[in-house]
């Protein structure tokens, strides 16, 4: 079972790789198993949630030789959260994306970055993550330039070397501490880790793997890849990677935080913290100055990835938890106003801010589109936003994080304000009298649109029952023994 | 019938309202009201239970986890304040249902409107700090939608930001604030934390708790200097102003202060700072009024001073100021509505709200002229209106007052005159004196827009013709919720003659007067305005956002430039830098090189690698450059031979050898070798190389010198045969051990295949 979301994105891609050509049995099918993804995410969710972690060792080889996968219940939340939003893209994609990119091997690409990116959420092994880490990349690198504009190789070649030398510090870091340490297994490093008294030079090494995650989350000062490539290629292709590709370089975060500081706890808390700060006043900072729509949201996931690393930092059960939730909501309302921008885009033939405008007059339904996840973002209830930004002042508060905890509240501030620039400028703004000619918005963008929207409203009124798994999956994360005993026993 | 049902019956019609606008045209209005009407007989009937002392709670789970309810807390005080809501919510539903003909898109209004109504509802009733911020941001957000109706115009976009940023800032403080309140008690539940003030008063979180949620009722309530947005908002359409900007919204800062009042009151520093920001914005409001032409602009003022005498005696939290407080919320909602709706009357039937352009209005509208007068009444505190106990009341609170007595009777007098001349501009000025000559016939409003404002100037006129037996039921179960160890004052209306009355009279006399010399006033006014109080707080706003925009982008362009170069570097730099750091904090570097035990042949072997590295670099070539790589890659290989590495020397020689031959043929399309780069450049580029290669090399030996534990390569060493049936280690890791990798790295070049494939067929379409 656990293996199976993986595995069924392998197939699928193999499946459409060779089919590229029927753009029907491509679109079909994509959805199809992108649904069937999900089942298997949400029955996974289940049975972790009801009986503990699952592991299962690779060609039953034992723990620490063989590779493990294991299923934690903060992996299995991450892995529902993505194929959800898998699903919206695969619906919205073929009313968006040109027909010459759809038989170019969209579809197979989109699964061959779902099958890494899974991977690197259930796999319990250091190189292993590795190589998920790679599936991943090699599949965006060729998403984003995907059609081959010139802005779009540009984007990508900014893309591509700034995430080849992020490879090369993550495959440098597992040689030194495996080096070092003999061991590849995630629960087996963790724990050896915690019998060896004295470890002379290991946070050197977890250094390298903090800045090889650090430049996938695109935290400060390693973000510049994002914005100079995610504008560049059709809008669905962005909204997949902003709700997938940073986030799960936070999942690993997390997990090697929780794994493998051991030493020098306080050190990494307080480095993190700043790089959180940073991260998130910098990025809301950068959003606010542009005039592109996806330039602004761009600029906004680097400031939100912030937010997630400050509840990472301060490291307490409601802390972690918060991080959670606020990971998920991002990703589907960060991935929901990409989106939104696209039907913008579809109607109005811009991105553009100073070429937009009177869409609420004109497309009321549109303007709910937008508003219901910018709102989301911006932190104003009932919308999970506000949640999210609510257990975060409340883990940082209670923490005693007094600083970060003022940051986070005023950058929510600047978030408001970058939200309503789009509004007021392409909502509310009277439509310019150079805009061009209003072009049709596609059913199936709308549907996928709206059906996230209201997955978004759905995650803030039932904050409650979704808190309650991410607060247990908190627990987990927060107490790292019961991740080390369900791969080694005792 | 539930408390909570009628927010959510609000809330259905705000949905509702948008869709079905348009088939119930002119009687729209009328049927929404029926909502808040139904709304406030229902809150009417629970009285007789809270005026026995009962509180009404209901509570519905929500975030279990950590304690969290959706809860409703009805007490006298949110008795009160609901009654006000949905009465005057009431008149509003149908007097906008008129207003709004002429305008596109009533139906969303209508529905933003209902959505206001059940989100200020929800705060009044709510019995949890989060249940209640929930509300207090729905009611931001929907009159962000409600100020910037007429969208299209900029000022009524900036005026809509404006609101909502402040707003926004003061609820970002706020929950902040209840964040740090909660602390101590382990729940956001009211009841719990109204009852136990010591918990957060004796704790180090009283301060910063207090702060935050003072910045969130002071913007809410358009405190001095956060008051700009309120006259900012006048922007909005009318029903908007005589509803949100008179008695709602902008009360809900002074609702949270009343009640918080039990358990964050009752210390100096919150007696400091109320009574200083309440007095202050109590007579700057009443200063600006002054010289004011637009008549929602002078109502926006007043309602600014009108919110700092609130603040002012919630603060100051006597007897008698604590009683004043609610007497005045109530007379204050009651005159301000009416006056509000009526200037939306005059500017409708006009086509002007400019006092300066208006007159003699009284006899195409006497009745409506009888309504407006008898609210000024009210405003100006004259006998029998309500609003006369309620200054009576402040009066009294003042002369009362613990400390700074004559400052504060001093200013509630100076503010009582302004608004006393008010009274007088405002129906002299707009009804009778010169008629100007208007562009059409001023008419008479019709019945659902006098309805309103008629039915709240009676209120006021019975509650202060029967304020024993209407009023003092009314009010005195509130006074009790926002302190509870304080009586109710059975209110009079008559208290004999006493030095508060001969203060009323001085107080009407001198605002008289002032009406009388008004051109000299003016002339003053402008005078001092233009010496003094130059800075306009709302401008000075639009600037600093400006300027920080400009800032954004400056520092935008120096952190986001789009030298790829640059970016690389500062990767390099602070990745080094990072590690470096690491490397130093650990114990002292040992580097065990033992040169003596390395063989003779691999020193030949580094020694080249090194050689051809160096030629690389220096090289003017291109060939020779790849041909030197091609070296440093053979070498590797053949220090893999040495450590019998065999499967991953031959790996290397083959791709190093593709990489040669393809990099070779790119050459060719290559143009000529142009040195671009200065020395300095270059210098600064070899540094970074230098620091990026040391911390690597550092930490490969550091590696090598510190075994923490037994390599798992043992078990594949032994298990290889035995169990895995493979003679070749390399070749059993991959294809059974670590199978799961290879799957993947196959999977990566399968991908990549597909990537050239597309590549190409795109450049191939584009060349066609």
């Amino acid at each position: 079972m656990l293996i199976a979301p993986i595995l069924l994105p392998l197939l699928s891609m193999v499946i459409l790789i060779f089919t590229r050509r029927w753009l029907v049995f491509q679109q079909t099918f994509s959805l199809l198993a992108t649904i069937m993804l999900t089942v298997i995410s949400l029955t996974l969710l289940l049975d972790i949630n009801t009986n503990g972690i699952i592991t299962i060792q690779m060609g039953s080889w034992p723990a620490p030789y063989g590779i493990t996968l294991i299923g934690d219940l903060l992996a299995s939340i991450m892995l529902l959260t993505t194929s959800f939003v898998a699903i919206v893209v695969m619906i919205y994609s073929p009313g968006f994306i040109d027909r010459e990119r759809q038989t170019a091997g969209y579809y197979p690409l989109v699964f061959g970055l779902l099958m890494g990116v899974n991977g690197a959420f259930l796999t319990g092994d250091i190189f292993n993550l590795y190589v998920w880490y790679e599936v991943m990349l090699t599949s965006s690198f060729v998403l984003i330039a995907l059609g081959g504009s010139a802005e779009q190789l540009r984007g990508s070649v900014k893309y591509v070397t700034i995430s080849f030398v992020a490879s090369i510090f993550f495959v440098s870091a597992i040689g030194i501490i495996y080096g070092q340490t003999g061991t590849l297994n995630m629960a087996d490093l963790a724990y050896k880790m915690r019998t060896w008294d004295d470890m002379p030079y290991i946070n050197s090494g977890l250094m390298l793997f903090f800045i090889a995650f650090s430049i996938k989350s695109a935290l400060f000062p390693f973000f510049f890849w994002l914005p100079a490539s995610y504008h560049t290629p059709p809008v669905a292709i962005t909204a997949l990677f902003a709700g997938t590709l940073t986030k799960v370089g936070i999942y690993t975060m997390i997990r090697f935080f929780s794994l493998f500081v051991v030493q020098d706890v306080v050190f990494w808390k307080t480095f993190l913290l700043v790089i959180a700060g940073l991260t998130m006043s910098i990025g809301v900072m950068m959003a606010a100055s542009q005039f592109d729509i996806r330039k602004i949201l761009s600029f906004h996931i680097i400031s939100q990835v912030g937010y997630m690393v400050m509840g990472l930092a301060i490291f307490t059960v409601n802390s972690v938890a918060a991080a959670i939730y606020f990971t998920v909501h991002n990703m589907l309302s960060k991935t929901n106003t990409f989106l939104a921008g696209g039907l913008v885009y579809q109607r109005s033939g811009s991105y553009d801010l100073k070429y937009l405008g009177g869409l609420y007059k004109t497309m009321p339904f549109l303007a709910i589109l937008f508003f219901v996840p910018a709102m989301s973002l911006a932190g104003i209830p009932p919308l999970p936003g506000f949640f999210g930004k609510f257990f975060l002042i409340k883990g940082g508060f209670e923490a005693g994080q007094y600083v970060i905890t003022a940051v986070a509240i005023l950058v929510g501030l600047f978030t408001l304000f970058s939200m309503i620039k789009i509004w007021n400028e392409a909502y509310w703004k009277k439509e310019p009298d150079d805009m061009p000619e209003p072009g049709p918005v596609s059913k199936g963008t709308l549907v996928a649109t709206a059906l996230l929207a209201a997955a978004v409203v759905a995650l803030g009124v039932f904050a409650g029952p979704v808190m309650e798994v991410c607060h247990a999956a908190a627990l987990q994360v927060t107490s790292p023994e019961v991740y080390i005993e369900a791969v080694l026993g005792n | 019938m539930s408390t909570g049902l009628v927010v959510l019956l609000l809330i259905i019609l705000a949905g509702v309202a948008p869709l079905t606008r348009r088939y119930l045209k002119g009687m729209a209005g009328w049927i929404y009201a029926v909502f808040p009407f139904g709304g406030f007989v229902y809150y009417l009937s629970l009285l007789p239970r809270i005026n026995a002392g009962e509180v009404i709670t209901e509570r519905f789970s929500w975030i279990p986890v950590y304690g969290i309810d959706f809860s409703f807390y009805v007490d006298g005080f949110g008795v009160l304040f609901s009654l006000i809501v949905l009465g005057i919510g009431t008149f509003i539903m149908v007097y906008a249902g008129y207003y709004m003909k002429p305008y596109p898109m009533k139906g969303r209004f209508l529905g933003y409107l209902a959505l206001f109504m059940a989100s200020m509802l929800g705060i009044v009733v709510s019995g949890n700090l989060i249940t209640m911020f929930v509300f207090w941001e729905l009611t931001s957000i929907s009159s962000f939608m409600l100020i910037g109706y007429y969208h299209e115009k900029p000022e009524a976009r900036m005026a809509a930001l404006h609101a909502l940023l402040i707003t926004g800032f003061g609820g970002l403080a706020l929950i902040g604030g209840f964040v740090l309140l909660a602390i101590p008690y382990g729940t956001y539940e009211l009841s719990v934390i109204l009852t136990d003030p010591a918990a957060i008063q004796n704790s180090n979180l009283y301060v910063p708790a207090l702060l935050l949620i003072l910045v969130g009722a002071f913007t809410k309530s358009a405190q001095f200097p956060f008051h700009f947005w309120l006259p900012g908002a006048m922007a909005a359409p009318s029903p908007v102003s005589a509803y949100l900007h008179s008695a709602t919204m902008v009360k809900a800062g002074v609702f949270l202060l009343a009640r918080l009042n039990p358990v964050l009151g009752g210390t100096d520093l919150w007696m400091i700072l109320l009574t200083t920001f309440g007095a202050t914005t109590m007579v700057v409001g009443a200063w600006l009024s002054i010289t004011q032409t637009d008549l929602k602009r002078i109502l926006a003022y007043t309602t600014v001073s009108a919110l700092g005498t609130l603040v002012l005696l919630i603060g100051t939290g006597t007897k008698y100021a604590i009683n004043a407080a609610i007497i005045f919320l109530l007379v204050h909602a009651l005159y301000k509505g009416t006056l509000f709706m009526m200037a939306g009357n005059i500017e409708k039937m006009t086509g002007t709200r400019d006092i300066t352009k208006l007159g003699g209005l009284y006899k195409y509208m006497p009745f409506a002229a009888v309504v407006m007068g008898l609210a000024l009444v009210s405003m100006a505190g004259i006998p029998p209106l309500l609003g006369f106990i309620g200054k009576e009341l402040i009066y009294e609170a003042k002369m009362y007052a613990p400390t700074a007595r004559v400052v504060l009777i001093a200013a509630s007098f100076f503010t009582n005159v302004v608004l006393v001349f008010l009274s007088f501009r405002l129906f002299f000025d707009v009804f009778k004196g010169t008629e100007p000559s208007y562009e059409k016939k001023p008419a008479a409003p019709s019945l659902a827009l006098i309805i309103g404002p008629f039915f709240l100037v009676l209120a006021s006129l019975v509650l202060g013709v029967y304020p024993t037996a209407i009023a003092t039921p009314l009010t005195s179960q509130a006074v009790l919720s926002i302190s509870p160890f304080i009586e109710a004052i059975t209110l009079k209306i008559w208290h004999g003659f006493n030095l508060v009355l001969g203060l009323s009279a001085l107080t009407v006399l001198s605002g008289y007067l002032m009406y009388r010399h008004k051109k000299k006033v003016f002339i003053v006014a402008d005078k001092l305005n233009i010496k003094y109080f130059t800075r306009e707080f709302s401008r000075t706003f639009t600037t600093s956002i400006d300027s920080f925009l400009v800032f954004a982008k400056g520092q935008t362009k120096n952190l986001q430039h789009g030298y790829h170069r640059f970016y690389l570097m500062t990767v390099f730099v602070v990745a080094s830098v990072l590690v470096w750091t690491m490397i130093w904090r650990a114990d002292p570097i040992i580097l065990e090189i033992n040169f003596s035990e390395m063989p003779l042949n691999l020193v030949a072997v580094v020694v080249l690698i090194i050689a051809a590295a160096l030629s690389a670099v220096t090289s003017h070539s291109r060939v020779i450059a790849l041909v030197a790589m091609g070296v440093i890659g053979f070498g590797i290989a053949i220090i893999f031979i040495a450590f019998s590495g065999t499967d991953l020397a031959i790996t290397m020689i083959l791709v190093e050898t593709l990489m040669i031959i393809l990099a070779m043929a790119l050459l060719l399309q290559l143009p000529a070798y142009k040195i671009y780069s200065d020395t300095g450049a270059r210098m600064r580029d070899g540094l970074v190389a230098v620091l990026v290669g040391s911390f690597m090399m550092v930490m490969v030996l550091q590696a090598g010198t510190s075994q923490l534990g037994e390599p798992i390569s043992e078990f594949f060493k032994e298990k290889s045969y035995t169990e895995a049936f493979g003679r070749n280690i390399v070749n059993v890791i991959l294809v059974d051990f670590r199978a799961l990798d290879t799957l993947g790295e196959i999977t990566v070049i399968a991908i990549a295949a597909l990537g050239i494939y597309s590549m190409i067929k795109f450049t191939k379409n584009k060349q066609v």
